[in-house]
């Protein structure tokens, strides 16, 4: 890039068959992404996923065993990462102890030769809120602080590309929200590509246009939050990304229309354009909201609305806005229901007899064959586990 | 003077996420080990120039035996520590006293027997032959040989910490040899090697022969503070436009200088005591120490005492304005955080 000026916009993110192994360790399989220029990217995934490393192969940081990395239509491959258009809001932070803040902010200014460089950098301490702190060196400042300096570090240099490693990570809810919401404002007030990493799905659903789930080196699903979460792919999506009850069972009949799969001597139908595959064993699943919960079976079976029933009530949690009731329908196993709390107290309690039902637009079949789904939602679990999540899905496979 | 009053300031890093000694298993070990030496080395620098630094260490012995006396005999609880802590103290400063008083001495050739008292020997310090001879060849060894040897033993350090290549652990383990060699061993053996190979032994040969210890010594100091360096750090310069080399001089290198700075002291003070190495390799060359060697056989003029005391009362200044600052820079830091 030339020495001297900032990049007039975003740039877009190519990476083509990125594979990068570490000794005995593949950490990146076969990767392709594009990312289009200007627009807010989130990757989310696991801890120990391969996020970093993707980040640190784009920054130049680190060299893939495979494939390309093209930055704004210029394969960036072979380059050095001084020469690349991309800053990166490291994980650590890694702010320089020796400098002050606003030497820290102004660093990457004065490599470049950019003219007044201190102002520049005050004027990205304003947009963080820290420029009264700008005489201060890093290791006075607490760690939001320091947060906020290396964002301000990295976006003084308005790179064609930002890669943000979990940048709100240490930050407290509420001004982590905060951040957010500011975060995303820098990103449209400079229109800017950002490339943000979490492993918060909540995070990367509120900020980005695009999500990417990753997991184990690979990537399961992209597309917009509410498409992801409305219509998951994979077991380990359909979990990581909020949760899911996910029944496995074989295909019975199939109209252009609907599908229809047994699940324990019980019929459940789905639209066929939500289900990718269409014959053999297939795993189907809905959303915890979606579903009712009934205290008698429905009179007459009504052709729009899936029912699972009987089930005993084995859990009610209360939290706030909804109850989540957990239902051990036999053969079947345990399904969710979140329901809103429309009424005071729980509408009923453990031990009584319920029916589930949904409207058949809800579900949603996956791609994965029954193995991949299980490995999916074990996946999924250790990752809800590690943040100390820990209520998982119900996934049962039934022999037909 | 010491190590320690260099590196010990306030710590810039903080503690590594990948830390570098779980990546190397070898570390931990020779890190022990590496940290008694230069410790062990700091303590002597230590106790030679700074009375103060001893009856620190003294002090705490002496207490912890009086504790019992202190129960028995009431009347010795007032004089116990205090006349103890004179003794001790007289002791170790008995021969710089000593070396100090005499440097006042009106003595002729021989500076045994108080003649009266001149500042003749202060204001004409090189009237005594090689003297100041003697003393500037060693400035000029341990300059040159300090410069060197923290060059080279500080990028043998960041070459071990950062980079895995062949022979790094061989390496590692060699470095520690001429710490752990006899001297004497040491300056016969190379004095045998600059023979066979027909070298005129003189300044060169000593400095090359200082290089070589004190190379050691600077890799284990400089060897820790890159250890303790966050990799991240460099990689957030050159994330930021910075090319290898102002990476290395704005990132690296600032962040290392505490290291660096305690390495070369200590070098430096190492080059300046050394006599035996020296005297195996020097020819007719003197440094200082092997200029006392020599004339203590008939008389040490007491000019060397001036020069002695000299270097004695620059060593403490060099202390006292190291600790000074560093107590103000505290204090500074304090206010500016409360
Ligand atoms: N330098 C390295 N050497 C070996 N393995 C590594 C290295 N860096 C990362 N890994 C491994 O690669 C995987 C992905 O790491 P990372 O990209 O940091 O995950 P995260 O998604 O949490 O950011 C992890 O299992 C990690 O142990
Ligand atoms: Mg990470």
């Amino acid at each position: 890039m030339a020495a001297g000026t900032f990049a007039e916009k975003g740039a877009d993110l190519e990476l083509v068959g990125i594979t990068k192994t570490f000794p005995g360790f593949t950490a990146i399989r076969s990767l392709d992404l594009f990312i289009p220029a200007g627009s807010f990217f989130a990757l989310l995934g696991p801890s120990g996923c391969g996020k970093t490393t993707t980040l640190r192969l784009v920054a130049g940081l680190e060299e893939p065993t495979a494939g390309r990395i093209v930055i704004g239509g210029k394969d960036v491959t072979s380059t050095k990462p001084f020469q690349r258009p991309v800053n990166t809001v490291f994980q650590s932070y890694a702010l320089f102890p020796h400098m002050s803040v606003l030497e820290n902010v102004a660093f990457g200014l004065r490599r470049r030769g950019i003219a007044s460089p201190l102002e520049k950098a005050h004027e990205a301490l304003r947009l963080v809120e820290l420029d009264h702190l700008a005489a201060r060196r890093p290791a006075q400042l607490s760690g939001g602080q320091q947060q906020r300096v290396a964002l301000a570090r990295a976006v003084v240099n308005r790179p064609a590309l930002l890669l943000l490693d979990e940048p709100l990570g240490a930050l407290d809810l509420k001004l982590r929200r905060q951040m957010q919401l500011e975060l995303k404002d820098i990103q449209t007030e400079v229109g800017l590509t950002f490339l943000h990493v979490t492993h918060d799905q909540e995070e990367a659903m509120t900020m980005a246009d695009t999500i990417a789930v990753m997991n184990r080196g690979e990537i399961e699903q992209m597309g917009a939050p509410e498409e992801l979460y409305e219509l998951p792919r994979t077991a380990f999506v359909a979990n990581f990304l909020g949760q899911s009850n996910l029944f496995t069972g074989e295909v019975v009949s199939s109209t252009p229309n609907a599908l229809t799969v047994a699940i324990a001597g019980q019929q459940l139908v789905i639209p066929s354009a939500r289900a990718p595959r269409r014959s053999g064993t297939v795993t189907v699943g809905v959303r915890p909201e979606k579903l009712l919960l009934l205290t008698a079976p429905p009179a007459a079976p009504s052709s729009g609305v899936n029912v699972l029933g009987p089930g005993r009530v084995i859990d009610v949690s209360f939290s706030g806005v909804s109850t989540q009731y957990t239902i051990a329908v036999p053969g079947i196993g345990d399904v969710i229901v979140f329901a809103q709390n429309m009424v005071f107290g729980p509408v009923v309690h453990v031990g009584a007899e319920v029916w589930v039902s949904w409207n058949v637009e809800h579900g949603f079949g996956l791609e994965d064959s029954p193995a991949e789904a299980a490995a999916g939602v074990a996946d999924a679990a250790s990752a809800a586990g590690a943040d100390g999540d820990v209520a998982t899905s119900a996934l049962t496979t039934v022999k037909a | 003077m010491s190590a320690e009053s260099v590196s010990g300031g306030p710590s810039w890093t903080k503690p590594r996420a990948r830390g570098v000694a779980g990546a190397d298993s070898g570390a931990p070990r020779i890190w022990s080990l590496s940290a008694d030496a230069a410790a062990g080395a700091s303590t002597l620098a230590k106790a030679t120039a700074t009375p103060g630094g001893s009856a620190r260490e003294l002090e705490a012995p002496v207490g912890g035996a009086g504790a019992p006396g202190r129960r028995r005999g009431i009347r010795f609880r007032g004089l116990g520590l205090p006349v103890y802590t004179a003794l001790a103290l007289l002791f170790l400063l008995i021969p710089i006293a000593y070396t100090f008083v005499f440097s006042f001495n009106n003595s002729g050739k021989l500076n045994i027997a108080w003649q009266g008292f001149t500042l003749d020997k202060w204001t004409n310090v090189c009237a005594a032959q090689g003297v100041c001879e003697a003393f500037a060849n060693s400035i000029l060894v341990g300059v040159v040989a300090t410069v060197l040897a923290t060059a080279l033993g500080t990028a043998i350090a960041i070459a071990l910490v950062r980079y895995r290549f062949r022979a790094r652990s061989a390496i590692s383990l060699l470095l520690f040899l001429p710490m752990a060699t006899p001297e004497v061993v040491l300056g016969a053996g190379l004095a045998a090697q600059f023979l066979s190979l027909g070298v005129n032994k003189g300044l060169v040969t000593i400095i090359i022969a200082h290089t070589m210890f004190c190379i050691s010594f600077v890799v284990v100091t400089v060897k820790a503070r890159v250890a303790s360096l966050d990799p991240a750090l460099e990689e957030a310069g050159r994330d930021l436009y910075g090319s290898a080399v102002a990476v290395f001089w704005r990132i690296t290198f600032p962040l290392l200088l505490p290291g660096i700075a305690a390495a070369a002291l200590l070098s430096f003070a190492l080059s300046f005591d050394d006599f035996i190495i020296t005297n195996f390799n020097s020819g007719a060359v003197d440094t200082f120490p092997k200029f006392i060697y020599i004339a203590a056989a008939r008389g040490i003029p007491a000019e060397a005492n001036v020069v002695a005391s000299a270097v004695f009362i620059l060593a403490i200044v060099i202390v006292v304005v190291a600790q000074v600052t560093r107590a103000a820079r505290a204090a500074r830091l304090a206010r500016l955080r409360g």
